[in-house]
């Protein structure tokens, strides 16, 4: 499963000596290497090289592009598209906080408490990936539907005309809203959240909680002080996994948004295959990069997980 | 150093072998013979060379200088699969993968033996899991997966048993089990078997022959006994049991003895249990082992026969532990001096705070090079595992 | 009061289970929904039970070549990523050597990347080089973004392996090529088939960096995307619960079977 975080390599067998050095294959690692590394070179590195070259070229469509450096086609396009790039960030923050703490509970669940269900459960969790995300997403069009149960509840609650007052629904409706392309997000990413929390509460000892409780903590504090940390690493990749793809996504935004929730992904997505400004959308698309980079960046940083590599 | 064998054909002689790590020496370059069918251990703490010594003779590394010879072949620079050495890893190293009748018959496999149910079968009740062919090295406890691992090795009929620390992962109990175990099983197929250990009571136990190493040296080597009760360097003398050392000065040489100056009294020496250069005027470590001290009260120090060492001191302290009694005794030479005392007839008087005489027979005592730290060798031992 | 303190002490319990249910509604709706008999074009109202598109999975034109276009791309997206993942993954493991840093760089970078700036960026490359969009370029992207997790998946397993193993079969007789195919190999499998089955899953449901990429091939997680637009046959939820059944009742079986296995054993 996806994980940002690597085990730690089990406490090594006591082996004073240092180990040993290979004396033949001194090329082996890099022929090993080559392929690989070759492929993510062309394929990876390469074309984001090319990406940053298209974004400083004019010209049109027509008449072919050239590189004239010209910058200002970053500005503009910020300055034309920053409602969107706002939106990105806002609905992947807001998913992300829903992942964790919806995923936090299902993934304490599987790991302390779940007893010998535990393995039904896992394969319940990760069985939906084998059916598309596409059909999966369509089949909240349905049950978010302007007619179907959920709708009614919420209304007869009153509770949609609370949203519509934030502005997070809209008509006494929940598809084409915010609410929507967020609740999407949330689903699609959630399995992204609950591996990750689950592999790192898996290998807390159980223990440490009669340790605590031992030592006059109440279960909340027990969980606030020794779980909760001790998870640290699951919670610092699950909330990576789940943000960068969200913050990029358009496929929840298309099929259960509407033009007012378009995030950026939608713009880059329309400006590079149907209105085909290569410029524009390549420079969208580096905003993008270096915007998601800088704050995985300072996230780690902060976070004190560092070796997440 | 005790030879039992005649033949040199199955002997283990390494040859100015050593190793180096970049600045770091991990052994220096030592000469060591194993004779054939013998009992050999390497002992000394973690990080002393030992293993690395014993990786060199199974091909798992490669000296920076030296020759590997096994009889008259060398094999220095031939892989581990083409040396007729096996290896018992340290916590084992079965392939997990496997089940314990095809862990035991990897070797033979790998050499094309095509039928290898009986030895197999054989092999596996020679260590007793006969009943365990099939199950998985995981389904095991500590002590069966230690035989199996014993029974891959020796299934191939090696010149030489290389052992890695093989009870290192058991219980007391199952250690000392193990130990008579592993004796037995030397006994009766009469390979070499090289032992690598940090525990001082598992070399001696098992051991014929057992090489102290330390800081990428062999400090000594030697039967177990001549070990314990000849000394020649400080680590030895604490690693190997517990020692009682007292700085003093040589005064005289009067045939085979030595007579010595510390503090106000005399102690003497034998000529040839001293390691110490001897010289008039000279430092030497005067060392005796706790259990070969007797205690006298002061009232009784009349008693005492002449030709014996002795000093005095004053009880400290006195922990009664069942067979014997060990008392902490301070004396103006030296503080701290360890005694245990069988318990046959107790002395009432024998209490903290009580005056005494400790004496005992020239013939145990033991001198040391006093250019040496007098506690080396104290703390390693426990912490090695 | 007793009732408070029970909900208390399965709070926890609660929590999970209702956020499991939240995860599976939608799979329980594409199986109703799959029953269905639509009036109009878009199925995602209830209408009436039917088990048409069971009987004529492949009823709508196109559907079931994009299933076919998307396994074929998917196993050998699977293939490529497996080979060259684990490759990188014992040389990263195994080999001290220059550039580790770079090396463990490049290969968290694509995934930490929103997809759609390597679908965008891949297709400049393709552009400018004027290669053909299709069947090719679909897989040249499949394996490179599915490269990273084999990579991390194998190199977790090849970690975790005690390196005296290795040594213990050297000493038993093994050559480098027995000792690799005889202890290496099997005890990295588990790894190695994780990083496999995770690259299938991913290589087959992409649809962003696919759709950047595709030209006029159509896969399936397209197929569904176009009809989204245009009208969405019941076929495609027949199609969707056949797979999460197919994937249900293969977890469990090899469950089983190990399970069971254990327990003769032990």
């Amino acid at each position: 499963m996806p994980t940002l975080t690597e085990a730690p390599p089990p406490l090594a067998p006591a082996a004073p000596e240092p180990a040993p050095a290979r004396r033949r294959g001194r090329f082996t690692p890099y022929w090993l290497l080559l392929p690989g590394l070759l492929w993510l070179v062309v394929f990876f590195a390469l074309p984001l090289v090319y990406q940053a070259s298209t974004s400083v070229q004019t010209g049109s469509l027509e008449e072919g592009y050239k590189v004239t450096w010209h910058f200002a086609t970053y500005w503009d396009a910020f300055s034309q598209y920053w409602p969107q790039f706002l939106r990105s960030v806002l609905y992947a923050a807001a998913a992300t906080v829903l992942c964790l703490v919806l995923g936090y509970p299902l993934a304490y669940l599987i790991a302390f408490r779940a007893g010998r269900w535990r393995n039904l459960i896992m394969v319940l969790v990760i069985a939906p990936f084998f059916t598309s995300f596409l059909i999966r997403t369509l089949a909240w069009k349905t049950i978010l539907a302007d007619d179907g149960p959920i709708v009614h509840a919420l209304n007869s609650l009153h509770i949609l005309a609370l949203t519509d007052f934030l502005g997070w629904t809209a008509g006494d409706r929940v598809l084409a809203t915010p609410t929507a392309v967020v609740c999407g997000l949330t689903y699609n990413f959630l399995p992204f959240m609950i591996l990750p929390l689950y592999t790192s509460l898996e290998r807390i000892d159980g223990r440490l909680h009669e340790a605590a409780g031992d030592l006059y903590a109440r279960p909340a504090t027990t969980f606030r002080k020794v779980t909760f940390p001790l998870s640290m690493p699951g919670v610092v990749s699950g909330t990576l996994l789940t943000f960068i793809p969200a913050a990029g996504d358009y496929v929840n935004s298309e099929l259960l948004g509407s033009t007012d929730t378009r995030m950026i992904g939608n713009v880059i997505q329309s400006q590079f295959l149907t209105v085909m400004d290569y410029p524009t959308a390549a420079a969208l698309s580096f905003i993008l990069m270096a915007a998601i980079l800088g704050m995985v960046t300072v996230y780690i940083r902060r976070s004190g997980t560092e070796d997440l590599v | 150093m005790k030879t039992t064998t005649t033949a040199t054909g199955g002997d283990v002689r390494l040859t100015g072998i050593g190793k180096t790590y970049g600045a770091f020496t991990a052994v220096h370059p030592l000469d060591l013979t194993v004779p054939q069918g013998s009992f050999f251990a390497l002992l000394g703490a973690s990080g002393c060379g030992k293993t690395t010594t014993l990786r060199m003779i199974a091909g798992l590394e490669e000296p920076t200088g030296g020759t590997v010879h096994l009889g008259d072949r060398d094999v220095t620079r031939l892989p581990p699969y083409k040396r007729p050495v096996n290896t018992v890893f340290q916590s084992y190293a079965l392939f997990p993968h496997l089940d314990i009748f095809e862990n035991v018959a990897f070797g033979l496999r790998r050499r094309g033996v095509k039928s290898v149910k009986k030895q197999v079968g054989e092999m596996l009740d020679l260590v007793q899991l006969g009943e365990q062919a099939r199950k998985k090295p995981h389904q095991l406890s500590g002590g069966q997966q230690q035989r199996v691992a014993v029974a891959r090795a020796l299934i191939n009929h090696p010149q030489v048993l290389l052992l890695d620390e093989p009870l290192g992962a058991l219980d007391l109990k199952l250690r000392r089990q193990m130990q008579l175990e592993l004796k037995r099983i030397q006994t009766e197929v009469g390979i070499t078997f090289v032992h690598v250990t940090h525990d001082q009571e598992e070399a001696m136990t098992m051991a014929d022959t057992v090489a102290v190493m330390n800081a990428g040296r062999v400090e000594q080597l030697g039967a177990p006994t001549e070990l314990y009760e000849n000394p020649r360097t400080t680590f030895v003398a604490n690693f190997l049991g517990t020692s009682n050392m007292v700085e003093a000065e040589i005064d005289t040489v009067a045939g085979d003895d030595v007579v010595l100056r510390a503090g106000g009294g005399k102690l003497v020496l034998p000529a040839g249990r001293c390691s110490a250069p001897v010289v008039p005027g000279g430092k030497v470590l005067v060392g005796i082992r706790p259990e070969k001290i007797a205690l006298a009260h002061a009232d009784d120090a009349g008693t005492v026969p002449d030709g014996r060492n002795r000093l005095t001191g004053r009880i400290a302290d006195a922990s009664f532990i069942g067979v014997s009694t060990q008392y902490v005794i301070d004396s103006p030479v030296c503080d701290q001096l360890a005694v245990y005392v069988q318990n046959v007839e107790r002395d009432g008087r024998l209490v903290p705070g009580a005056e005494v005489v400790l004496h005992w027979s020239p013939a145990h005592t033991f001198g040391l090079d006093a250019a040496q730290a007098i506690d080396a060798g104290t703390d390693t031992g426990e912490e090695a595992a | 009061m007793p009732v408070v303190s029970w909900l208390k002490h399965r709070l926890v319990v609660i929590a999970g289970l209702l956020t499991l249910g939240y995860l599976l509604l939608p799979n329980v709706i594409v199986t109703v929904f799959s029953f269905n008999r639509p009036t109009g074009r878009f199925n995602y109202q209830w209408q009436h039970f039917s088990t048409a598109a069971w009987q004529d999975p492949c009823g709508v034109a196109g559907l079931c070549g994009s299933l076919s276009v998307s396994l074929q791309i998917a196993v050998w997206a699977t293939l490529g990523a497996t080979v060259l993942g684990t490759m990188i993954a014992f040389a990263l493991v195994r080999y001290r050597f220059r550039a580790r840093g770079a090396v463990n760089s490049l290969i968290f970078l694509p995934m930490a990347m929103p997809e759609v700036v390597m679908g965008a960026s891949l297709l400049t490359l393709f552009l400018n080089l004027g290669a053909q969009l299709g069947f090719w370029t679909i897989l040249i992207a499949h394996i490179m973004f599915c490269l990273s997790f084999v990579v991390t998946a194998v190199k977790a397993r090849v970690m975790s392996m005690d390196p005296r193993l290795e040594e213990a079969a050297r000493d038993l007789y093994a050559g480098p090529v027995q000792t690799f195919v005889r202890v290496t190999l099997p005890i990295a499998a588990p790894g190695i088939a994780a990083g496999a089955l995770l690259s299938f899953a991913l290589s087959f449901d992409d649809f962003i960096i696919t759709n950047f990429n595709a030209g006029s091939t159509v896969t399936f997680p397209m197929f569904v995307w176009g009809s989204a637009q245009r009208g969405t046959p019941v076929q495609i939820n027949v199609i969707g619960t056949a797979m999460f059944l197919v994937a249900v009742v293969f977890v469990l079986v090899s469950m089983l079977i190990t399970g069971r296995r254990g327990r003769r054993r032990a």
